[in-house]
């Protein structure tokens, strides 16, 4: 059975590289027809023609745009991902912190809000159009629907303001005590908890509904197993499929889609690092940041390619 | 006040009596808690300094694209953050009076073209080396330097030669200054090891706080720098830190969940609310800063003076004052200069006058519509500022169209580019300052394309002028030409607007630049 696992979790592996070099291209490209050029946008109001001309040639800006695209690419591949024009910073290490903040907040987020809407999921199923499954979809619908900055308002008025439990801003820092910055963290992460629980517990659910209607569910059911059981041993492994994904599209949005949470909360994650390089035309950073997130996003969808065809015999033996 | 109270009061602010014990037994004797906090704070003024804890704010205006380089700052973070670790030639004080720092003593000669700076001694850099002439001049080079990117070079340019020997600089200008101690207040002029030539952003100033975190974008903070040679009036918490919220809801509640201890850029429309909370204190003060709508003189339409005049009577100074700033400012008279210049005169308030807007719209011959750009970076309320506007003009008979730009990229494309936008100055320390800046035609800045040789020959003129009477009249001049002939329509000048929360004592008003110029985290202190 092991070969053609391996041979298919390769086949992804090189279709996500593909990928993600293809993505590389697009990102290069993009900022190539931006109007203006890296230098022109360093100099800014005080470009001369001849300043401009030495800054070119000392970017190596005069060189063919292929030759420059794997110039970069290379860079890349080595970590090596240039320096910041509007600071002179190096990228790579400006990123290393705010990458890690941003995965510290999704971690935290996807441990309470993977197993939390998965549960509710299935208890929405056992009691399926009861007062319980209209509860939590109401209530989870609702923590949907409002835009994140409302809840956001919400938990920071009643937690930080009102009775002072947590901090209303969670600025995180290198040599924080642990303790500490899981406390300035929780707000941030109850936000998003709440953003994301929602999808993932109606999908949870839904898949399990589909499986439920199989000739199978129903043999169990008649052999007289109690509905928790039909649950667990009979429709979750089958559901588990699409459940992964939209974990997995509900972790890279924790991931690359936490911006205004971030703002919110003042958290120096990577969002609020791309924002400040979007206004000041900070190209580098901006492909830097950009690929990053593609990595992630195509990671993810890897992961869950890969689980759906674990949990799936079908999809293991291909005719 | 009764004796009692006032003894009470006294033992708080000695740190015999704990505050809440103070109120409790303030209460007992009938007084409300409002007045037995008053009470406290003047105590705790008259005691003087409380050293020790740790004085945070939270500020807008930081990115993580921000540098430690004095030249390169740009925005409030920085500003504010370079007051606690970077150590002035001079400075302002609250009442505009120039303060010697560095400079113990500064003359120049009868013609205003050859200044002396003498250095005073016995400061120290945070690295432990002794300031010297020598660095205060490759300072002044620095930022003097015609390639320079320093926020400076504007006024700096001036300067001809720089030489250092012994204990002075002296600074030979290639035209006569009157004001160059003013010019030298400027924020970007933290005197530096060696000028800051070899690392100029590696945070070593002469300051009262050490740098001890450097996140830019994030926050910034400093430990009391125990050489500081000015520690009785300087430094007196343990710690300052800057916390950077850019989010004006989110500064609001750090500041009422006390994670900070001041915060700036209170909007005008929440003032009212945030007044009600207990512990916070609004610090409102008028300043140079203005919001604006500007004209370029060289681009049709606006090259004709008359349109120019008819905007200017087609707007409603006074409703844009009170709907736009709720009274937070004062009326402006385009022109950028108000009271908290040294030499301002009054000049005939300017008003909404339809009747006259249209005789002068009518005379131009220019009719259809004027294009107006406007964003809310321009100034806060900057879209519905020009929406005002845009009705009062259309009493007049004159029409506006609004295109509401981006934010992002605003200072680049439309900011000194297109021919008609909203826009916003800070303001400037002197009258020379602010006109060198925006209305000579040489100015960089010169978002009017206000360019007239006569102005620059007045602009010249009271720069080299020693009279104050005379120099006085000749700005009153300049005033009333870019009054009634310049590009610029000024309907307000704003207030500053902090808050801070309880406990922070030491606060003086400033009016030229907001946090008491810079410098709340290095003068306030936090009640015992």
């Amino acid at each position: 059975m092991s070969s053609p696992i391996v041979k298919l979790v390769a086949q992804r592996l090189a279709l996500g590289i593909l990928l993600l070099l293809a993505v590389s291209v697009l990102i290069f490209a993009g900022t190539q027809i931006l109007p203006g050029d890296v230098a022109q946008a360093i100099l800014g109001q005080s470009a001369t023609p001849e300043s401009l001309a030495n800054l070119r040639e000392q970017l190596g800006l005069n060189d063919p745009a292929f030759i420059r695209y794997f110039r970069w690419l290379g860079g890349v591949v080595t970590g090596d991902l240039g320096t910041a024009m509007s600071s002179g910073q190096d990228i790579a290490t400006s990123i290393k912190g705010r990458l890690w903040n941003t995965l510290f907040l999704a971690f935290w987020a996807a441990v309470v809000a993977v197993p939390l809407a998965i549960i509710l999921g299935l208890i929405a199923v056992r009691y399926r159009n009861g007062w319980v499954d209209k509860l939590i979809s109401g209530l989870a619908l609702a923590s949907t629907s409002f835009p994140e900055f409302f809840i956001g308002y919400v938990l920071v008025y009643f937690f930080a303001v009102k009775y002072q439990i947590f901090p209303g801003i969670s600025t995180v820092y290198d040599g924080m005590p642990f303790g500490e910055r899981m406390q300035a963290i929780m707000l941030p992460a109850a936000a998003l908890t709440l953003v994301v629980l929602a999808h993932m517990m109606r999908m949870t659910r839904a898949a399990i509904l589909n499986v439920m209607q199989s000739a199978y569910v129903e043999t169990a059911e008649l052999k007289g197993l109690s509905a928790f059981a039909v649950i667990r041993r009979h429709a979750f492994p089958n559901a588990i499929a699409p459940i992964i994904n939209v974990v997995m599209l509900n972790l890279a949005y924790l991931i690359v889609g936490v911006v205004v949470v971030e703002v919110i909360f003042v958290y120096p994650g990577m969002g609020q690092y791309l924002v400040d390089h979007v206004t000041k035309r900070d190209v580098p950073v901006v492909q830097a940041v950009g690929l990053i997130f593609a990595a992630v996003y195509i990671s993810l969808n890897i992961i869950a390619d890969i689980a759906a065809i674990v949990a799936n015999p079908r999809l293991r033996h291909p005719k | 006040m009764s004796n009692e109270l006032e003894f009470l009061s006294w033992r708080v602010a000695s740190g015999k009596l704990s505050r809440r014990d103070f109120l409790g037994r303030a209460a007992a004797l009938g007084v409300t808690a409002t007045f037995a906090n008053s009470l406290l704070s003047s105590a705790a003024r008259a005691a003087g300094p409380v050293k020790g804890g740790s004085l945070k704010a939270g500020l807008v205006g930081g990115e993580s694209t921000n540098s430690l380089d004095p030249a390169l700052m740009m925005t409030q973070v920085p500003f504010a953050f370079g007051k606690c670790w970077g150590e002035m030639i001079v400075e302002l004080s609250p009442e505009g009076k120039l303060e010697n720092r560095i400079a113990e003593e500064i003359g120049s000669s009868d013609d205003a073209k050859v200044w002396t700076l003498k250095i005073r001694d016995g400061v120290e850099f945070h690295n432990g080396k002794t300031v010297t002439a020598e660095d205060v001049a490759a300072t002044l080079e620095r930022h003097s330097d015609e390639k320079s990117k320093s926020g400076a070079l504007g006024y700096m340019k001036g300067i001809e030669t720089i030489k250092a020997s012994g204990k002075e600089v002296v600074l030979t200008l290639k035209e006569a200054n009157a004001d160059l101690p003013y010019l030298l207040s400027d924020y970007h002029l933290i005197v530096q090891p060696n000028g800051g030539k070899d690392k100029p952003d590696a945070g070593i100033g002469a300051g009262p706080y050490k740098i001890t975190t450097n996140e830019p974008g994030v926050r910034h903070g400093g430990e009391r720098f125990a050489n500081y040679w000015q520690g009785d009036k300087m430094g007196h918490a343990d710690q300052v830190e800057v916390i950077v919220i850019n989010d004006a809801t989110a500064r609001t509640s750090a500041l009422q969940g006390g994670q900070v201890n001041m915060i700036n850029r209170v909007e005008p429309k929440i003032v009212d609310l945030i007044k009600r909370l207990p512990g916070v204190t609004i610090r409102n003060h008028a300043g140079p800063g203005h919001y604006v709508f500007i004209m370029h003189c060289n681009t049709a339409p606006f090259d004709n003076n008359d349109l120019r005049m008819a905007l200017k009577l087609a707007i409603d100074r006074e409703e844009m004052l009170d709907k736009i700033l709720r009274g937070y400012g004062s009326l402006g008279n385009d022109f950028p200069i108000n009271a908290s210049y040294p030499l301002f005169t009054e000049i005939e308030q300017r008003k909404y006058d339809p009747d006259k807007a249209k005789f002068h719209y009518k005379k131009s011959g220019h009719d259809g519509t004027v294009l107006l750009r406007t964003s809310d970076v321009a100034f806060p309320g900057a879209v519905d500022a020009s929406q005002l506007f845009q009705q009062s003009a259309a009493k007049a008979g004159i029409k506006i169209e609004l295109k509401r730009e981006p934010g992002d990229g605003y200072w680049n494309e439309v900011w000194n580019k297109q021919p008609f936008s909203a826009s916003y100055w800070g303001g400037r320390s002197t009258q020379d300052q602010m006109y060198s800046t925006a209305y000579l035609s040489t100015a960089d800045w010169n978002d009017t394309r206000f360019k007239r040789p006569d102005f620059d020959k007045m602009v010249l003129a009271a720069r080299a002028e020693l009279d104050e009477t005379k120099r006085k009249q000749m700005y009153h001049d300049m005033a009333v030409m870019v009054r009634d002939e310049g590009g610029l329509i000024l309907p307000m000048f704003n207030q500053f607007i902090d808050a801070t929360g309880a406990k922070v004592a030491g606060w003086v008003d400033d009016p030229h630049q907001e946090l008491m110029n810079g410098y709340a985290l290095a003068k306030c202190w936090l009640e015992a």
